[in-house]
């Protein structure tokens, strides 16, 4: 029983830095997991991808005029992140062009930018920091900014779900009864880029997507519907955090890392087992009905 | 004078500079019942994106009556089969005009999701998954969705694509009943034995009107023939279109097969009640 505690509740019972990671790892899978989902399912997962990379431009912006500080980076990201969401969203809105390659245009540019302005004044260590983040420094600023930034993702996500949904499953009948279709996929983008820059303080611009997306990923095979979907996507980034922090506390392990391969094993793990998974597609044959 | 529905007002829709819809004239009577006909390339789908909004003209204009609501069902849908979704989550989506994004659905409503699923032949549908359904079942899901939306005006595009005979009958009788219900109904249509059957009044176009009104009248071996001299394809040097010129089809000269056959249609519509 002392085992079980010394190696699941202490870490967190005893040490400030671990409650403060888990509780903003935790805030960030309420939000971003489902964002993930409808990522997934609108078929731009790589776009959550390219974003991430998006964002990097504003972050380093903020860094070389004021230093490692939380908020001038994130509004810097969330800048740099809108400007791209928009920027590639409007060129596949109004031109003939897919978003998936006006995406990554856009995102490539940043990228670069991105990359320059970081090495024109730090060292490769502030470009690590700025990359891979660490979840085990969020001060009581970062927490406060996550926690706003879950509160707005819920939110929309109520408020807008239906639109959302259409939008995904049949925009041209969305286009054909309201005028919502537009805006409702730029909403979308927004709380893309929130969610992103909400987590790069934690986990880094090239990691935070991953806390976005493997939990969706996973859920995929599990269920039919979407709130369902939503929800377990949600309960197995939960896991992945716990999983992650222990792990990297135990075996001294960056925390980002460990956190997004915790998601990747039970993505995986869903794989191979999933309800609609490769075992039960594949090996198990099953008897079938007469109609 | 019977209510109108829509107004067409020298119409021209197209894509890139080219149009598809050339300057059409005219006006669908409230209540009317009216087939689109005409060969592939000949305009009819554009004119239904026109008509909903979804494409916008290149001169002229559509006139809706006030407060109209349209339903449409595309030809092509952009629908995504592998989203995660019940029968009863697509239907549910025709509620849109009625509850809009944040009302909630009652019990009525949901009645209403199986009412119409039964409608269909669909009954008992509500649960399964849509990447389950065959093509024709997708399509009568569709017309559910349709039916949910309550529109006052409904337009559907070869809605009799890949549906098997027993369902085209189950789906003209619904059209039907719509028709009897004073609702404004305009279905592109393929099968000229099913327009001469079941419509009223048709609409042939190849690009611009060949002919409108009475089914009889309109699908005259004459007009069938002359629609068929249309040239359906673009030429990239067509000389432009002036403004003051559409009356007369030899001074736009982008097509050879239509001659005057249009220009009596021009500013007067359907002739026949």
């Amino acid at each position: 029983m002392d085992m079980l505690y010394g190696l699941f509740i202490a870490p967190f019972a005893d040490f400030g830095f671990m409650q403060r990671a888990l509780v903003g790892s935790l805030m960030l899978s309420l939000g971003a997991c489902p964002v993930g989902v409808f990522l997934m399912l609108r078929r731009m997962s790589l776009s959550g991808d390219a974003m991430a990379h998006a964002i990097l431009p504003g972050a380093a912006a903020g860094f070389l005029l004021y230093g490692l500080e939380i908020l001038p980076m994130t509004i810097g990201g969330l800048i740099a992140g809108i400007i791209v969401a928009l920027g590639a969203g409007a060129v596949s809105r109004f031109t003939i062009q897919r978003e998936d390659a006006s995406m990554a245009a856009f995102y490539l540019i940043s990228l670069a930018i991105g990359v320059l302005m970081v090495s024109i004044r730090g060292s490769s260590v502030d470009l690590m920091h700025v990359l891979f983040g660490t979840v085990l420094a969020l001060n009581n600023e970062a927490l406060t900014l996550i926690g706003g930034i879950v509160a707005v993702t819920l939110v929309s996500l109520a408020i807008f779900w239906r639109a959302l949904v259409a939008e995904c499953l049949d925009p041209l009948f969305l286009r054909s009864v309201s005028r919502l279709g537009s805006p409702v996929h730029f909403i979308f983008l927004g709380l893309v880029v929130l969610n992103l820059v909400g987590g790069f303080q934690a986990l880094g611009t090239l990691l935070s997507v991953g806390l976005m997306m493997l939990p969706a990923a996973a859920a995929r095979f599990w269920t039919v519907r979407v709130e369902p979907m939503c929800v377990l996507a949600v309960l197995i980034g939960f896991a992945s955090c716990i999983a992650g922090l222990l792990l990297s506390y135990h075996a001294s392990l960056p925390s980002g890392p460990s956190i997004i391969l915790s998601a990747g094993v039970v993505y995986f793990a869903s794989i191979l087992f999933g309800t609609r998974g490769i075992l039960r597609a594949r090996v198990i044959h099953h008897r079938h009905r007469t109609a | 004078m019977t209510q109108t529905c829509l107004t067409f007002r020298d119409l021209t829709l197209g894509y890139g500079s080219h149009p598809a819809i050339h300057h059409l004239d005219g006006t669908i009577r409230k209540g009317s019942l009216t087939a689109v006909v005409g060969a592939n390339g000949s305009g009819k789908s554009t004119l239904m994106k026109g008509i909903v909004g979804v494409l916008k003209p290149m001169a002229g204009e559509v006139i809706r009556a006030s407060g109209l609501r349209a339903a449409y069902l595309p030809q092509q849908s952009e629908l995504d089969r592998s989203f995660p979704a019940r029968v009863v989550d697509l239907v549910s989506l025709g509620l849109w005009p009625r509850r809009g994004l944040l009302g909630r659905y009652t019990k009525e409503d949901r009645d209403d999701v199986s009412k119409a699923l039964m409608a269909v032949g669909l009954g008992g549908f509500e649960k399964r998954p849509i990447d389950t359904l065959s093509g024709g079942q997708l399509q009568r899901t569709l017309f559910a969705r349709v039916l949910l939306q309550d529109a006052d005006l409904i337009l559907l595009d070869e809605p009799f694509n890949a549906v098997d005979a027993k369902t085209v009958g189950d789906l003209i009788a619904l059209i039907k009943r719509w028709h009897g219900e004073e609702r404004t109904i305009m279905v592109v249509v393929h099968d000229l034995d099913l327009v001469r059957q079941n419509f009223p009044e048709t609409l042939l176009l190849a690009r611009q009107p060949i002919a409108w009104g009475e089914t009889r009248e309109t699908l005259k071996p004459e007009n069938l023939l002359r629609a068929r001299r249309f040239h359906e394809a673009w030429e990239e040097n067509a000389p432009w279109c002036e403004p003051e010129g559409h009356d007369h089809a030899h001074d736009h000269g982008h097509g050879h097969a239509h001659d005057h056959s249009h220009d009596h249609h021009h500013g007067a519509g359907p002739r026949a009640a």
